[in-house]
């Protein structure tokens, strides 16, 4: 298939390996941000081909492995209530609340349904007036712009039903949280492909100047991966930190602007809390104002609940790089995608996910 | 006796739709509460249907259930589903299916045109898998508690084979082969079901595989073991078998053949190809040696075509299934805990 295929070369992956293994003179820890290039990276092995020393720390890009768990509670709540339909992204439904989530609320015969796009949601408060239909807008700079554009419809199309559970959180915030922890490692960053195409990378430069940190924007193919690392650690190597583009078929610098734009109009940047690792100044969005009795926390009066996070879980850390999922003692045993005790265990692009499902033997 | 509930009530007091999904969830409930609650020699051999001998003569029995939404999609509808899934059952056995029984579950309020069109398709899959419905059972449930039909049909049949085939023959050496390409049933029914749009429209592969099994077993092929790849597609057929054998089973991605608008599909959804379900597809292992025989056998039906080999069993060390990837490296594949779930991004 083009587009995959070439990506995907067993020949090109050699090829890269050793370019990279010919380059490397000292160890080195690169973080890859996004869960979609840590599930790439286990699935095909690919930090396997890398020279001894070089090292890469799985990033907090998984949007539901951050989402904190008062909102998933909030979640649970909201569904469970007789005259809504929630509807959600598959992979939520998994992700462990306090007590539970929301499969179970749909076995215990809430209306909770899988959508594809939160455009599906506007459609089912356009036909079902007599029931709230709330949204699960869960994600980063990608989701966003579909999500805003719900809002936006709903409100011009005066649908009072419509009300949205916003958990959106923003991916620099994010990386300049893990590079000024006490306890950082990263060094350099394969930035998230998909992020960048809708918001481009004009906000990087400041972050590697600042922290001194090569940043290139990486794509999700084995290819493109190897090809990021090798990126990454060229710069290291020459002593260099700068931005630059590897998914060149995808991102532009200015990122996608109509889209940009309809984020803007709809969010404003807001602080969020992250699970596992706390509130992020700036790190998030939420509904401006003016879109604000779209506010399903506001509307169904769940917005002051707060929860803390199960003890054992060190998906706080794992998100960060500090640890990787197999420092954990309780992953695979009293951790599992049956009984997980984090999101990382069941999203995904959760790094404990990948770990279970591809390495469940090691 | 232990009247204990072996699914902890702390882990599940309710029934989830993983525990019908195929994967980790379903198979600790067949294992933990079915298989315990009615364990027999039969039951416990934990194949799609079960052998026995009367009179001398060895026969199998199957049954599935069916309760597909949408009734009817491209390539096939409950019908045929309900014919053929059970009919590839029973020739996963070996066996040359004879009679279907045939229970459904109608809701109030369904037009009796789709019955009708149903039963039509019903008629000509049993005619194409040549075997008869001979008893039936219909039963009316109140509206709203039903998708519109629910089919049951159980099957019976004739061993075509005087060695048992199982997952527990196989061997270190066997060569394993796919019957054609994977996951156009499951993405097919997605397609339709979510109103998603390709360019070109994904077919059900839904087909009766008697024909090439019947003609591995004329044409003298030992055949160790045969799985069709319905819920939990490839995967959880080879899983299946590593598991039982006690065997290392191992593939190779880039030799399964997987059509490019199911490719596509899957690359949207971030859906895995290897767990998506088939229903005309089967795996079949023979020894090494044969398997170029076996292969020009199955190439000879129209629905075996695009037979290969995918892979062999490496060896006894350990119950598992390890991939080797496109790039060359190697993974493990393992169950899924249910149905696989659509991405966010």
């Amino acid at each position: 298939m083009k587009y995959l295929d070439e990506y995907r070369d067993a020949e090109g992956a050699r090829k890269y390996a050793a370019a990279l293994a010919r380059i490397t003179t000292r160890p080195w820890t690169i973080m890859e941000v996004c869960g979609g290039q840590t599930h790439a990276i286990i699935k095909y092995g690919i930090d396997t081909l890398l020279p001894d020393g070089v090292t890469l720390a799985h990033g907090p890009g998984c949007p539901v492995c951050v989402t904190p768990v008062e909102l998933i509670n909030k979640a649970i709540e909201i569904a469970a209530r007789p005259n809504v339909i929630f509807c959600s992204f598959g992979d939520m439904l998994r992700v462990p609340g306090t007590e539970r989530d929301l499969f179970s609320v749909k076995a215990a015969g809430g209306d909770v349904r899988i959508v594809y796009s939160p455009m599906d949601a506007v459609e089912l408060a356009r036909k079902n007036p007599d029931r709230e239909v709330v949204f699960f807008a869960v994600g980063f700079e990608t989701t966003a712009p579909a999500n805003a554009m719900a809002v936006y419809r709903a409100a011009k199309d005066d649908l009072s039903n419509f009300s949205m559970l916003v958990s959106h959180v923003l991916v620099p915030p994010a990386m300049e949280s893990v590079l000024s922890a006490p306890q950082n490692k990263v060094q350099g960053f394969l930035a998230a492909g998909h992020v960048c195409t809708v918001m481009g990378y004009e906000e990087y430069p400041a972050l590697a100047r600042k922290y001194q940190v090569p940043i290139v924007v990486t794509g999700f193919e084995p290819l493109d991966i190897l090809q990021g690392v090798y990126m990454v650690v060229k710069q290291l190597e020459e002593g260099r930190a700068e931005v630059e583009n590897q998914y060149a078929r995808s991102v532009r610098k200015e990122g996608n602007r109509p889209a940009i734009d309809m984020i803007r109009k709809v969010f404003t940047v807001i602080p969020r809390k992250w699970r596992g690792v706390g509130e992020i100044p700036q790190s998030g969005l939420g509904l401006r104002d003016e879109f604000k009795v779209f506010d399903a926390e506001t509307r169904f009066g769940v917005a002051d609940q707060t929860a803390e996070e199960a003890s054992e879980c060190i998906s706080g850390l794992i998100l960060q790089g500090v640890k990787k999922p197999s420092d954990c003692p309780a992953f695979g045993v009293r951790c599992t995608p049956e009984k997980p005790l984090g999101a990382t265990m069941v999203s995904s692009e959760g790094a404990c996910a990948a770990y279970y499902r591809y390495r469940a033997d090691s | 006796m232990n009247t204990a509930c072996p699914i902890p009530i702390a882990d599940y007091p309710t029934v989830t739709l993983a525990h019908g999904g195929g994967g980790a969830l379903m198979h600790q409930l067949i294992e933990r509460m079915f298989r315990g609650a009615f364990s027999n020699a039969l039951l416990d051999a934990g194949h799609d249907g079960a052998v026995f001998a009367v009179d001398g003569e060895r026969m199998a029995l199957t049954t599935d259930s069916y309760v597909v939404r949408p009734l009817f999609f491209p390539g096939g509808d409950i019908g045929t589903l309900a014919v053929n899934g059970t009919v590839n059952d029973l020739a996963m056995c070996g066996a040359q299916p004879l009679y279907l029984t045939l229970g459904m579950i109608l809701e109030e309020g369904l037009p009796m045109e789709t019955l009708w069109r149903a039963v039509q398709s019903i008629q000509r899959a049993a005619g194409e898998a040549d075997v008869r419905i001979v008893t039936g059972d219909t039963k009316v449930v109140d509206r709203g508690k039903g998708d519109g039909i629910y089919l049951n049909t159980a099957g019976t049949g004739v061993l075509r084979t005087k060695t048992d085939i199982a997952p527990k023959r196989i061997r270190e050496g066997d060569a394993i082969l796919l019957s054609g390409d994977i996951g156009r049933h499951g993405m097919a029914i997605m397609a339709v079901r979510e109103g998603l749009e390709f360019e070109s429209e994904i077919q059900s592969d839904c087909a009766p595989v008697v024909e090439p099994v019947m003609a591995l077993l004329n044409a003298g092929v030992e055949v160790h073991s045969l799985r069709d790849l319905t819920r939990g597609g490839l995967a959880g057929g080879l899983i299946e078998h590593a598991r039982t054998a006690g065997m290392t089973v191992r593939i190779s991605e880039a030799r399964i053949p997987v059509r490019e608008e199911v490719q596509g599909a899957c690359e949207l959804l971030g859906l895995d190809p290897l767990y998506v379900a088939n229903e005309g597809r089967f795996i079949v292992f023979v020894p090494q040696d044969q398997a170029e025989r076996a292969l020009t056998v199955m190439r000879a039906c129209a629905v075996s075509s695009e037979a290969t080999q995918i892979g062999s069993v490496t060896g006894r060390d350990r119950a598992v299934v390890h991939m080797e990837s496109r790039i060359g490296s190697l993974r493990i594949v393992d169950l899924l805990s249910g149905e696989q779930l659509p991405r966010i991004c």
